[in-house]
């Protein structure tokens, strides 16, 4: 990782403070949901954190993502609201979507952000879609699909890389590399794992292999992509490589060793950056104390709001099968 | 009123909700240039341009994400996907996405896509061009399905399908796309969930919809000279389903016949038998009999495939065992 010296600080702050976010929220995902507090599953973002806030904050409020099964971390860095998330995880009438998706459907249509997905690969045709009806529009918006290397082997990588290259649309497609798909070390499925970036060859358009990890790299390759999205010369492909810290689904078994996690740990994306933070004097350790102890605390808060939520009603069961 | 071929009457739809809002687009391969593989979507490439009439690759997954992911931010879209066999390339959009959208996330997000597909055999299309799956999409609550059997209902159908806010399932027949049929030249719609009794009758009432229709009412003037008179009711819409009319009609004769060309097992026609057995078991005089497909793949050559697609002789069974009672 490059040294962050001579970097804006200002930015540097906000991408600090952004994974934090989101590592905050997700560790206590982990507590609560392991207590047993919420029903369903959840898939945790912990050690992806650097991907979508270094892609997000090149994005404006009416850029469009789609998000995946893990989205949580996609959700948080595109402005979602901690109280009106941690309030749906909860299945709570307050939540984004009134108890209806959970943590893998998650949605806020008011900030872009069209829906984490429970279907691997699902979310790329619909941003491209989404790309589609920007250039029908003629508005100067942008779309980022954010998936994992799992779904960069599902035809919809295709077909949507393929038919947004084509066209020309405004589309970024940012793998999330985690090397692990389910329970299958994508490695023993996918020759190519840490260049997925080098499909782009195939469909003539730009792409990336990249640190994924490195909040700053992503930042930068994302600007790079964003802007010539929003130019209106078509998408790109970004290949991130990154950790998933936690098992498949939170209390899932994990295929990988205790090594080999570990030695992910050695990588991980806050770490390295108050690391880097530090080196540069951008941060003290008690701007970092000070800082963990603002965001726990609005975490604090969502989880308060979450817990004291009315719960949903059977009587609503049936409202919005169809829209009128 | 003007005579028009049913491809023509949904041509015509198309392009008249295309010139009221530049946000509507058509898209799928052939759609463009080439016109529509079965000629629906003719003149519409030069009349609006490539971007509004999206000639597509092969991707059937891409052309239904495309028109959700445009439809959820401000456009509406009609997919062409040209045989009903091909949905099955694309039913997880339609179904894992499309249908969920606004349920899933409690309303903030509408899907207004209209897919367009063509079931049905007798033109000796085979396995993979042939089959009648419209019974799939019924199953799956978020859809809405039409199945209209003439131009005039084709053409009112699909203006309705373009301005719902649901993703809607438009279920054409190949054995229609040249059937003729009086069409008003002045603006009308049709609302779903309204059947239409195509023939009224008093001694059996007969449920139907797409080309079936055509062929019920040919057995049922047949039937009208031996002074017999079945009611051919057209039920159009298969979600939402006019239950008042189909019990309405059961109620007056008593007696009920279902046709589809679907097969007979895991076909629509057993929902509208469990209702009418359901809702006017008293009314019935006759047990239910229901007219499809024997339960088998379709061959492509004529004499196997008229072995195993109803027939008229089949309706007119069907008509005359449940008469007797």
């Amino acid at each position: 990782m490059k040294s962050l010296q001579g970097y804006d600080k200002n930015l540097v702050l906000k991408m600090y403070e952004g994974m934090l976010r989101i590592r905050i929220f997700e560790e206590n995902q982990s507590k609560v949901f392991r207590a047993g507090e919420q029903e369903g599953f959840t898939h945790l973002s912990i050690g992806q954190e650097a991907i979508p806030t270094g892609v997000c904050l090149n994005l404006n409020k009416d850029d469009y993502i789609t998000s995946t099964h893990r989205g949580h971390h996609h959700m948080i860095a595109k402005g979602g609201d901690l109280n009106r998330m941690m309030a749906e995880l909860y299945g709570r009438k307050t939540g984004y979507c009134m108890g209806r998706s959970g943590s893998l459907h998650i949605a806020d249509f008011s900030i872009g952000v069209l829906g984490a997905n429970g279907i691997v690969g699902d979310g790329n045709p619909i941003a491209m879609g989404a790309a589609y009806s920007i250039k029908l529009r003629k508005t100067k918006q942008v779309a980022v699909s954010f998936f994992g290397d799992g779904a960069s082997n599902q035809g919809t990588f295709h077909e949507s890389i393929n038919m947004a290259a084509a066209w020309d649309l405004p589309v970024v497609f940012v793998c999330e590399n985690n090397m692990v798909a389910c329970g299958v070390r994508t490695a023993d499925v996918c020759k190519a794992l840490k260049n997925i970036g080098d499909r782009a060859i195939g469909y003539g358009i730009p792409g990336f292999n990249i640190d994924g990890n490195d909040v700053v790299e992503v930042y930068e390759t994302a600007k790079t992509a964003i802007e010539r999205a929003r130019r209106g010369e078509g998408p790109t492909l970004m290949n991130c490589m990154t950790t998933r810290q936690h098992p498949h689904w939170e209390g899932d078994k994990d295929v990988r060793t205790k090594e080999e996690v570990q030695e992910q740990l050695q990588r991980d994306a806050i770490t390295g950056m108050e690391k880097r933070m530090l080196e540069a004097g951008m941060i003290s350790e008690q701007e970092i104390k000070a800082t963990k102890e603002r965001i726990q605390k609005l975490v604090d808060e969502a989880l308060e709001f979450a817990r004291k939520s009315p719960k949903v009603g059977r009587e609503d069961a049936l409202k919005f099968v169809y829209a009128e | 009123m003007a005579t028009l071929m049913y491809r023509d009457a949904i041509n015509q739809a198309m392009i008249e909700e295309m010139k009221k809002d530049d946000n509507l687009f058509l898209i799928g391969y052939d759609v463009g240039k080439y016109g529509g593989e079965f000629q629906l979507s003719h003149d519409m490439y030069n009349m609006f341009g490539e971007l509004r009439v999206r000639d597509a690759p092969i991707s059937e997954q891409g052309i239904i994400g495309c028109a959700i992911g445009a439809a959820i931010t401000g456009c509406r879209a009609v997919a062409d996907i040209p045989f009903s066999d091909f949905m099955a390339m694309c039913m997880d959009q339609v179904v894992n996405q499309a249908a969920k959208f606004h349920y899933m996330f409690a309303g903030q997000a509408k899907v207004p896509i209209v897919v367009m597909t063509a079931i049905g055999g007798f033109i000796q299309a085979g396995p993979q061009h042939s089959q009648s799956l419209e019974g799939w999409f019924t199953g799956i609550p978020g859809l809405k399905t039409v199945a209209p059997a003439t131009a005039y209902d084709a053409k009112g159908l699909m203006k309705t399908a373009i301005a719902d806010p649901n993703p809607v399932i438009f279920v054409t027949h190949k054995g229609l796309y040249a059937m003729k049929g009086e069409v008003p030249e002045k603006e009308y719609t049709i609302p779903f969930g309204v059947a239409d009794v195509k023939k009224k009758g008093k001694d059996v009432s007969l449920f139907t919809y797409s080309l079936m229709v055509h062929k019920s009412l040919s057995v049922a003037s047949k039937l009208e000279k031996e002074g017999i008179s079945v009611e051919v009711v057209d039920l159009r819409s298969l979600y939402p389903l006019d239950k008042k009319a189909i019990l309405a009609s059961v109620k007056k004769t008593g007696k009920a016949v279902i046709v589809h060309e679907a097969p007979t097992t895991g076909g629509f026609g057993g929902e509208i038998a469990a209702i009418i057995a359901d809702e006017a078991f008293k009314d019935l005089k006759a047990p239910i009999k229901r007219v499809g497909a024997k339960w088998s793949v379709l061959p492509f050559v004529s004499a196997l495939e008229n072995e195993i697609l109803p027939g008229e002789d089949d309706i007119e069974q069907a008509l005359r065992a449940v008469l007797k009672g």
